[in-house]
Order: structure tokens, then sequence, then C-alpha cells
């Protein structure tokens, strides 16, 4: 066992310190440099957090759902995989709720109502509900064994649910701001300072959450090594005592 | 014998065992039927106003149902880890397949059962009319709605089954994956009642989605069931 505390590497400090300067850029340009929207004013810059945020809970739900297909399907079952799957489930968690925050804030200051209930927003909630459901379920208890494969199926159902969740309240109703720049027949009407403020924010943000998977499958990896280690000396005290 | 006829005996083997158990506790009968009816009544102190209970009846039949549900899919697993039936069945080598479909079975019968006694209250207490083409949609409604809820009741049920603090679990695992269900029930609903001038034909798209949500989760809880409940 190594001396070693916590979970950084100097690959991992460099990363850190690469996004602590990319978030700083980032606030510059969406504060200071970018300009006001003509329409939304200055409330389009919550969009540079927003949609990053909402990005990153994405990639994170997928990241999630695909290393928990290749724990199901790999011949070892290393419970490395599990680990990494929660790590991302967790931090897509957190974006969530920063994607929701943020827009319920931008809600208020354009449609003039915190909540209204569009088909996107109302499946993002119910996005974050379902995966608030997958982490208490990671912590249902039991052995590891039990934990990677209760919630790498449940990862995996989710993906399944959630496309069928969203199809049906978008046919309860829709009237959310249809993206404007993924949609490939409009013309990207975003002036080139916001467009790049926009891309250096996803950019950041991913590299962000690079770094807090990193970290916290490690702190995860600990765990399970603190709780085997706990479980072993249990297991050695009794035998002494059997032995006396 | 063929393994899908010996799927499908187990399968019924399993329904029958779990409605035989019901028919002679009466859980169902004395528990949570008294139960979802209190719910309607309850509705009523509520919205106080005959108007809005007969425009949102729909929607309340279809929430008291989801909500005495998660009692019934407590019941249905409760009976299984008690004496650790579960487990006997799984270490027995009983196909996890043929046990999915035998309790979510079992399940539907007692939720359908559970559904028509909602709208007999809803008939009575929220003065509704239905037109012959309506109870046929209402019907039909029924039928799928509750084919889904009792396959998907049945996977997420199996889950928290046998394992600390699953009272809490399950409806958080379970309400979020059932909407479409509400969704889709509740404006099918409307259509059969008429609710706020709806018209009959309405509803059946409704349905659609219904039947959609059915099948997948028949054919998901057959897959993952087994993982799920295996320990």
């Amino acid at each position: 066992m190594s001396t070693h505390s916590g979970t950084g590497t100097k690959a991992t400090r460099g990363l850190g310190i690469i996004v602590l300067l990319m978030l700083i850029a980032l606030a510059f340009f969406g504060l200071v440099f970018s300009a006001e929207d003509v329409v939304q004013g200055s409330t389009v810059r919550i969009m540079y957090v927003h949609v990053p945020a909402i990005w990153v809970a994405y990639l994170a739900f997928g990241l999630t759902a695909v290393c928990s297909a290749v724990y199901l399907s790999g011949k070892n079952r290393s419970l490395a995989w599990d680990r990494v799957a929660g790590a991302s489930g967790e931090i897509g968690v957190l974006f969530v709720a920063v994607s929701l925050v943020t827009g319920s804030l931008w809600g208020r200051l354009t449609w003039g109502t915190y909540w209204v209930w569009d088909a996107r927003l109302t499946s993002t909630a119910f996005l974050f509900i379902t995966y608030i459901g997958y982490l208490a379920v990671r912590r249902l208890g039991g052995t590891h064994r039990q934990r990677a494969r209760r919630s790498s199926v449940l990862a995996l159902l989710a993906i399944v649910e959630i496309p069928l969740v969203h199809f049906s309240v978008n046919m309860w109703r829709s009237l959310h701001q249809s993206a404007s720049v993924a949609d490939p027949n409009a013309k990207v009407q975003l002036d080139g300072l916001m467009l790049f403020s926009l891309f250096l924010g996803l950019f950041a943000f991913t590299l962000l959450f690079v770094w807090l998977v990193l970290h916290r499958q490690r702190t995860l990896q600990l765990e399970d090594a603190f709780a085997d280690r706990g479980l072993d000396a249990a297991i050695a005290a009794r035998r002494e005592e059997a032995v006396k | 014998m063929t393994n899908t006829s010996l799927r499908r005996r187990i399968t019924f083997a399993v329904a029958r065992k779990d409605l035989r158990i019901e028919w002679n506790s009466r859980v169902l009968v004395n528990q949570v039927a008294p139960f979802a009816a209190i719910v309607m009544v309850l509705f009523a102190f509520a919205l106080d106003n005959d108007g809005i209970l007969q425009r949102v009846a729909p929607g309340l039949v279809w929430l008291a149902t989801l909500f005495s549900m998660l009692v019934v899919i407590q019941r249905s697993f409760s009976v299984e880890s008690a004496d650790g039936a579960l487990d006997a069945l799984r270490v027995a080598g009983v196909d996890p397949t043929a046990i999915f479909l035998g309790k979510s079975i079992a399940l539907m019968v007692q939720l359908f059962a559970l559904e028509a006694l909602l709208v007999g209250t809803a008939f009575v207490l929220y003065n509704i009319t239905m037109s012959p083409a309506g109870l046929v949609e209402a019907f039909v409604t029924m039928l799928t709605a509750t084919a889904g809820l009792a396959c998907v009741g049945t996977l997420y049920g199996g889950l928290a089954a046998g394992v600390r603090g699953r009272e809490t679990l399950l409806p958080l695992l379970l309400l979020p994956v059932v909407a479409p269900v509400l969704i889709g029930a509740t404006r099918a609903m409307e259509a059969a009642f008429g609710s706020g001038g709806a018209q009959v034909s309405e509803g059946w798209p409704w349905i659609g989605l219904l039947t959609v949500f059915a099948v997948l989760f028949i054919a998901l809880g057959s897959v993952a069931f087994g993982p799920l409940v295996d320990e």
C-alpha cells in the first residue's frame, strides 16, 4: 500500500490547472468580452453555462451506460468499469441540477416564470429524478458485485426508458426554444465571439467532467478497498478468537 | 417437453400461486381497495367542486391507481422475500423470465380489478357518464395501461425486494418510469369519458403509446429481471 495521500497524479493536477484557467477564461469571455444579445440582452450569458452543463450531463449518462454495458458484457467483469459508471452518474446528476437551475433563472428573466410545462424541461426533470434513483440503488449495500450488477442493469434500463419518457412528454406538449446552433437547416445566427464563448464553455466543461470523473472513480476505488480491508480485518479477528 | 411450453407452465404456475395467496389473504380486497376508495374521496375534498372533479376525473383515477399499485407491488414481493421464496425459486433453477411473466400476470389481474373499482367509484362520486364507444375505449385503455404498469412494477419491485430501505426506494424508481402511462392513460380516459368536450376518437393515439410501453417493458423485463434479482 502506498502512503500516497489524495487522488491526484501529475497528469490530473496538470489537467486540473488547465480546467481552472479555461473556466476563468470562460468567465471573462461570457461576462465581459461577448456582446449582449439583440433580443435577450444580458440573459444570453446564462447560455455559456447552461448549454455546456446539459451537454456534460448527457455525456456523463452516456458514459454511465457504456461502462455499465462493458461491465455486464466483459468476461472478467472488472469493478473498475462499475466505478467509472457510478462516478459519471454522480457528476451527471450534478450537472443536470446546474442546467435546471440556470435554465429556470433564464426562464424567469425571459418567459417571466421559473418553470413552464414544456416537453424538454419536463423530461429533463425526469432525467434528474431517474438518475437520483440510480444513485440510490448504488447505495443499497450488499457486496460490490451485487451493487455493480444491479446498477449496471438499471443504467441500461434508464437509457431505454428516457427516450420513451421524452417522446410521451413531447406528445403531451412542446414550446422550448428549438436548438439554434445544432439545427443544420438554420444559418448559425450567433455572432462570432458568442459562438466562441459557447464552444469554449463546452470544451472547458468537458475537461472539467474528465477531471471530476478521474478523481471520483479513484475515491470510489479507495472506498471499495477500505470496505474490503475492514471485512478482512474482521474475519482475521474472529479467526484469532477461535484459535484462542 | 419444449422450453417454451415449460416456460409457459411455470409462468402460469407462478401467476396462480400469487393469485391464490391473494385470494386467501384478501389484502387487495380488505386493505388496498378501501385505501384507493378513500384516496378518491380525499381528491373530492381537495378539489371541492363538481365541475372540476368531472373534468379531472380521468387523471384522478390513474393517480389513485399508481399510488395503490405501489402498495400492491410491495405486497407481491413481501410474500416472496418473507421466507426467502424468491431465492428458493432461483436456487431451484426456475427460469427468471417465467417468474417475471407469472408475477406480472398476477399483478395485472389485481390492478385491473382495482382500476375497475376506481372507475366505478368515479362514476358514482364524480358523476361521470360514458357512451358505448367510450366504454370500449376505456376498457382497451385499462387493458394496455395495466399490462405496462404490471411489467414495470414487477421489474422494479424485484429490484427493490429483499434489500433494506425498499419501502422508500420503490416509488422513487417506479414513478418516473411510469410517467408515459400516466400521460397516455389519462388522455385516453379523458377521450373515453368525454371530459372537457374531448371526442372518443382522440383517445386512440394515446392507446398506441400505452401499447408501445407495454410491449417494451414485457421485453425488457423478460431480459433484465433475472440479473436484477439474482444475488
